[in-house]
């Protein structure tokens, strides 16, 4: 038997400590192994898939692959433009959802709680069900192929104003904003000098959170715009459905586009992890 | 949450003096601000679903009662036709076998092992930081990516998962080819990419359930299978039917797992094996047949109503509740 951690009264045996380390590196490996045969089969030629057994440490052609996979899909003008959509709707719903979250947290107005169910239940609603008026809206605006489509319906969204809401009725003293008040600020003045400083550690980790779902947003993209002036992920889906069998290809681009937003994941995962976690307790 | 405490802002006036004559002018842009902004705040997100969430969703029943494409400016009403149509065609319902059958087999497994991994996480660990970011890792894999891998390890030749089956004396399984077999690889991806956000889910309400509890249940003898059915379980109600509602929701609207899985194809494989609900509403868009996939969001959306309401009742009924 191994030394007892006698944490409160949570003593368990050392053989049950045993099988949640294993069954939780078990999950590690799982979790990590896909993305880890990506980049092995994105580092060899296509003859190599066909060895057996497979191969299982990268190889010395990923550059090679990579430069294929810039000659078959406008990536780098993908790259900017999942860059520029990602970034603008982050800073966005960043901004438009503290601004609400400070309002349904610290400001007293008639159906304020109303107001803030209606936001939560408004995540229940399917809106990818609406896709072909929403197309249709897009081709009116004569939106459809640029990335204006994907920027606006996206500025603010349920979960932040909710994620905000959260965050700020817990952190932000009121005896803050009463001094603010007592200074003669407006309302305005409070959020600009008061509420948007406080807010920021929240607002950095949903910024994240925005970002990341936004740069792997698929089906609305590949609907709204063209392959010629694509996302990453229409780009991706380009790569993966004109070559068939040619899989070294496709997962050349995928590791790609999505080895960016894992490394910054494994850098900031605590923070982010911890931002999903606040905003999954609902009071 | 919803008591009405007195307006303890509107209390403090503003200090700075100010003349009689403008004191009116003063007082009336204070209350404005005061009453208004609140509303001018939280307006963004209200407008922006409206225009962008909302009325796409409800006018979806309008497009659905004609006949309506892209191509010509005429758009005739015909009532009920389309959904007649729909009723009668043999393609709806086998999207909507292999949607649910795809979502019970991606759901259910995935939110027990997701309580289960949430159950040994909630507890002193090493490493605690590490698993977590390893279990979530794949959620931030965008699903194009997670396909495009999960195709390459399903492959019937160079596959891994058939190398791996071949140890076993199985040899060359056509992932894609059959119904339950590319319905399984299919549920792998999404239970892939889904399992461990939820689990983090999980962790999070189970972390507010109060440790005396367990200290309590310790004492009389419970073992830790006892005190998940008994204590957590019921502890976690909330948050269970929310996440079960959720990814009903989500499984309904399966997508790009099977348009991409294997080659990029509308019907999903050659037979339509895999063709999703959401998959046939884009097959028929692309079609430019805007009347007729307007029908099948409609039915889609009955669907996702019904089926979210029998799980919501079936978890809250569910065994080991307090309720």
């Amino acid at each position: 038997m191994s030394v007892r951690t006698a944490v409160s009264s949570a003593r368990r045996s050392g053989a049950a400590r045993r099988l949640t380390y294993l069954t939780l590196t078990a999950v590690a490996f799982f979790s990590l192994l896909p993305l880890y045969y990506s980049v092995v089969v994105a580092s060899r030629d296509n003859a190599a898939l066909a060895d057996i057994p497979p191969p299982l440490v990268p190889g010395g052609n990923f550059f090679a692959n990579v430069a294929r996979v810039f000659d078959t899909v406008p990536f780098a003008l993908a790259m900017f433009n999942s860059v520029l959509v990602s970034g603008s709707v982050a800073i966005a719903v960043m901004f438009f959802s503290t601004l609400a979250g400070f309002a349904f947290a610290k400001l007293r107005f008639r159906g304020r709680n109303a107001l803030l169910l209606l936001t939560v239940a408004t995540m229940m609603v399917p809106t990818q069900l609406g896709i072909i008026p929403l197309y249709m809206l897009m081709v009116k605006l004569e939106w459809t192929g640029t990335m204006y489509a994907l920027i606006v319906p996206a500025l603010v969204n349920a979960f932040g104003v909710f994620f905000m809401t959260q965050y700020l009725s817990r952190a932000l003293p009121t005896e803050l904003l009463e001094a603010g008040r007592v200074d003669g600020c407006t309302t305005w003045g409070l959020f600009w000098h008061v509420v948007l400083p406080a807010a920021r550690p929240a607002a950095a980790v949903l910024g994240m959170l925005t970002f990341m779902s936004v740069w792997n947003d698929y089906f609305w993209p590949l609907v709204v715009l063209t392959p010629e002036d694509p996302t990453v992920q229409v780009a991706l889906s380009t790569l993966a459905s004109g070559y068939v069998n040619d899989y070294v290809l496709g997962l050349a681009g995928t590791t790609l586009g999505t080895l960016p937003l894992v490394l910054v994941f494994a850098l900031l995962g605590k923070q982010i992890i911890g931002g999903i976690m606040q905003g999954a307790v609902k009071g | 949450m919803a008591t009405r405490a007195p307006d303890r802002m509107a209390a403090v006036p503003p200090k700075r003096p100010v003349r009689p004559r403008r004191r009116l002018h003063r007082h009336l842009a204070y209350q404005l601000d005061v009453k208004g902004s609140p509303y001018a705040y939280v307006a963004p997100f209200f407008l922006l679903f409206s225009a962008f969430g909302l009325f796409p969703l409800a006018y979806t029943a309008w497009v659905s009662l004609h006949e309506w494409t892209l191509l010509s400016d005429e758009q005739t009403f015909i009532g009920l036709d389309n959904f007649r149509t729909l009723l009668a065609d043999d393609y709806f319902w086998n999207a909507t076998f292999n949607t649910l059958s795809i979502g019970v087999l991606s759901t259910a497994p995935q939110l027990l092992l997701a309580i289960w991994l949430a159950h040994l996480l909630n507890r002193p660990l090493r490493a605690q930081t590490f698993f977590r970011i390893t279990l979530l890792l794949p959620n931030v894999t965008s699903v194009v990516a997670v396909v495009v891998i999960f195709s390459q390890l399903f492959g019937r030749d160079f596959g891994m998962i058939n190398w791996v089956l071949s140890l076993f004396g199985v040899e060359g399984v056509a992932w894609n080819e059959g119904v339950l077999t590319s319905h399984a690889a299919i549920s792998t991806m999404i239970m892939w990419r889904w399992t461990g956000y939820n689990a983090l889910i999980f962790l999070a309400a189970m972390q507010a359930v109060p440790r005396e509890l367990y200290e309590a249940a310790t004492i009389d003898g419970a073992n830790g299978l006892t005190q998940l059915r008994k204590i957590t379980i019921p502890m976690i109600k909330p948050t269970i039917i929310f996440v079960v509602i959720t990814s009903t929701i989500g499984a309904m609207q399966v997508l790009a797992e099977p348009l991409l899985f294997g080659s990029y194809s509308i019907t999903g494989g050659a037979d339509r094996q895999y063709q999703t609900l959401s998959l046939f509403i884009y097959e028929n868009f692309t079609k430019l047949d805007f009347g007729f996939a307007s029908a099948i969001s409609w039915m889609m959306f009955l669907f996702i109503v019904l089926v979210a309401g029998v799980n919501y009742l079936f978890t809250r009924r569910g065994k080991g509740g307090l309720t």
